[in-house]
């Protein structure tokens, strides 16, 4: 287990490596950065200057390894757009995106599983049917769209509708299901971390971004479960657990789901990631005041040290979840823990 | 998925005699392939979907009633109309118009033949590159296999639509900063955006192609072809090449409904096609702005074009993997 682990940690550190190697190359790619920093009035000896402060004449190996040390104490340098520090613009963004990317992943998880099972349990049930068919236009429409289709449906149409009578008991305002379609409504600033989670304003805009953001996971989830259910309810235990006379729940979620959990884990654990870089178009559709947007911005104004820091937190961020992910393999999936040699079983 | 095609190498890999079109064709007629299609309604139905679509993409411009990027056929009083079914809508122009007076329908037309001329080309430049790369890597192996395999894992670990933001980034940044290369807007638009998703998506073939290549290096017909002395090049071209490229197609159109996806989405976010000559996913993007103010139909009809077209391509590659695969009959 532990060389394991090490193994992994050693895997991942190349991973970085080289990430940081491209985000490097970005500034040796890509223009000047005096030129971008100064404006056209400054003279050559304060470009001078500045070049050499910023350790632009050093040799190239120099410069790269400056630049790990510097992003690994948390320094990404100084937007060319903005002028202020890149760590301290995705601070402040931080919080919007993973607050968005958290929600949305326990979203596909809390109704993917279950419509899984469902589906696997009723192969032929209508229901099911249903599902499979909205999962497969689910897959077939793009991010952006289902954000657009959403926010047509609860921000634009429903404003638009007259109250309904119900039954002719009492009148029923379309109104009060429209939902906003942009921004956090209103954050609590918890000093180190702002939170939509605690106003009912923030809880509402949350909705369409994270049902927008999980829909894809949602349905990968959903034919994940269904198919391991299906394979796993074939297997000699099940029967044998049926024929032991136990209660449908009691095979079914007791025996059967448990051991769809393990691919679960990892695809979950490898969406949390693509969630978290899919946020780039969520938070477009709904201008979401994210890190996403925050890079598409710098895409389009080649702010470069903002995109080599987003590529190099989004890889951080994969690194982790990876790991993550590989060391649950072991705590869930007990056989893993005996084929690591040596007999040590109880690591 | 990659793991499916895997094991499905060998399947097409049946030598077509050269005995003419017409025999070819009643050998297409014969297959089994042939034989799931015509069983499968629901294959049918998106076979002709994506047909339709591929003739008004060839055809559009003696189809479309229309040419939207004529600036003289355009007026602004006919801007913002609504479908001819609705009220103030005109026969002129069936699905309405957009903000500067273009007939929807055929710029959705115009906008469908984009999306699939850079789908296809991206599909096309991601294919060359995983083909050679594969082949390269499963042939050669030792350490140009491992480099290969590792970078290929390394990019695997990020989403590709992560990857064709940060190329598409980085060659406009290029050309921004280099203003000595005089290119046209369009065409820049539409090489980038082919460089960004081929190059973001070329791993998939890579990985299938070593893998079959690993199997086919060691058959006696390769080592016969080692032995008469011909050139390891040659080998992989004319020999190992053709009995690989099953497995490819399959991924080749499940990939090409990604790269229309991807496209939309790149021209969504405001980095792809220019609205001058818009895409599927441009057109969407300059409705959006139209939506709170109750114009929907010019987001609404180029998304209904776009999800349509994405479903029947999805349908296709569905239908063709399982073909392909005896193992999941």
């Amino acid at each position: 287990m532990v060389a394991f682990i090490i193994r992994r940690l050693i895997q991942s550190l190349f991973v970085m490596f080289f990430v940081a190697l491209v985000s490097f190359s970005m500034f040796q790619f890509i223009g000047d950065p005096v030129n971008q920093m100064v404006g056209v009035e400054t003279s050559l000896k304060e470009r001078a200057e500045l070049r050499e402060r910023l350790g632009l004449n050093d040799p190239i190996p120099v410069q790269f390894f400056n630049y790990i040390t510097d992003a690994v104490q948390g320094d990404f340098g100084i937007s060319y757009q903005q002028k202020r520090p890149v760590s301290q613009m995705l601070v402040e963004r931080l919080p919007a995106t993973l607050e968005l990317s958290l929600i949305s992943a326990l979203f596909s998880l809390l109704v993917g599983i279950p419509m899984g099972v469902y589906t696997g349990l009723n192969r032929n049930g209508f229901l099911a049917k249903c599902f499979l068919t909205i999962s497969l236009i689910g897959i077939s429409l793009p991010t952006f769209l289902i954000g657009i289709l959403l926010i047509f449906f609860f921000s634009v149409t429903l404003a638009n509708l007259q109250p309904i009578s119900i039954f002719g008991l009492f009148m029923l305002d379309p109104k009060i299901f429209q939902l906003p379609s942009f921004g956090r409504g209103t954050v609590v600033d918890l000093g180190w971390w702002t939170t939509g989670l605690l106003t009912v304003d923030g809880l509402k805009a949350l909705i369409m971004p994270s049902i927008t953001l999980g829909l894809f996971q949602l349905t990968l989830i959903m034919r994940l479960v269904r198919s391991e259910m299906l394979e796993v309810l074939r297997t000699d235990y099940i029967k044998f657990a049926r024929a032991r006379g136990l209660r449908n729940r009691a095979v079914n979620f007791g025996h059967a789901l448990k051991n769809t959990m393990v691919p679960v884990i990892t695809i979950t654990g490898l969406q949390v990631g693509s969630i978290i870089a899919f946020a780039i178009i969520t938070e477009t559709v709904f201008q979401w005041p994210g890190m996403g947007q925050m890079f598409l911005q710098a895409v389009t104004n080649v702010d470069i040290p903002i995109m080599a820091a987003y590529l190099m937190l989004i890889a951080f961020f994969f690194v982790v979840i990876n790991l993550i992910v590989d060391m649950l393999y072991y705590v869930v999936d007990p056989r893993l823990r005996i084929d690591t040699g040596k007999g040590s079983g109880h690591g | 998925m990659a793991d499916q095609v895997d094991k499905s190498q060998g399947i097409v890999s049946a030598p077509v005699p050269k005995s003419g079109f017409l025999d070819m064709m009643r050998r297409f007629f014969d297959s089994d392939v042939w034989h799931s299609f015509k069983s499968s309604p629901i294959t049918i139905f998106a076979g002709v979907i994506t047909l339709i679509y591929f003739i008004l993409a060839i055809f559009g411009p003696w189809i479309a009633p229309h040419d939207p990027f004529d600036l003289a056929g355009l007026s602004l009083m006919d801007s913002l109309l609504p479908p001819a079914w609705m009220e103030y809508g005109e026969a002129r122009f069936p699905l309405g118009t957009d903000d500067q007076g273009r007939d929807l329908l055929s710029a959705i037309i115009y906008g469908s033949r984009v999306s699939l001329f850079i789908g296809f080309a991206s599909v096309i430049l991601a294919m060359v590159m995983g083909i050679a790369l594969g082949l390269i890597s499963g042939f050669v192996g030792g350490a140009v296999d491992a480099f290969i395999m590792r970078a290929a894992e390394i990019q695997l670990s990020f989403p590709s639509i992560l990857i064709a933001l940060l190329i598409n980034g980085i060659i406009i940044g290029y050309f921004k900063t280099h203003p000595e290369w005089q290119v046209d807007q369009v065409t820049l638009a539409y090489f980038v955006l082919v460089l960004s998703i081929g190059l973001s998506n070329w791993v998939q073939y890579a990985r299938t192609v070593r893998g079959s290549t690993l199997v086919e290096r060691n058959k006696e017909y390769v080592q016969a072809a080692h032995v008469i002395g011909i050139h390891p090049i040659m080998i992989m071209w004319r020999h190992i090449l053709p009995n690989v490229l099953g497995p490819v197609l399959v991924i080749a159109t499940i990939q090409l409904a990604l790269a229309i996806i991807t496209e939309a989405t790149l021209s969504f976010l405001g980095v792809g096609v220019p609205p001058t000559e818009p895409s599927l996913g441009t057109l969407i993007r300059v409705g959006n702005d139209y939506l709170f103010s109750g114009e929907w139909w010019i987001t609404i009809f180029p998304g209904a074009a776009l999800a349509i077209l994405v479903l029947a391509v999805n349908l296709l590659g569905d239908w063709l993997r399982d073909a392909l695969n005896p193992k999941l009959r």
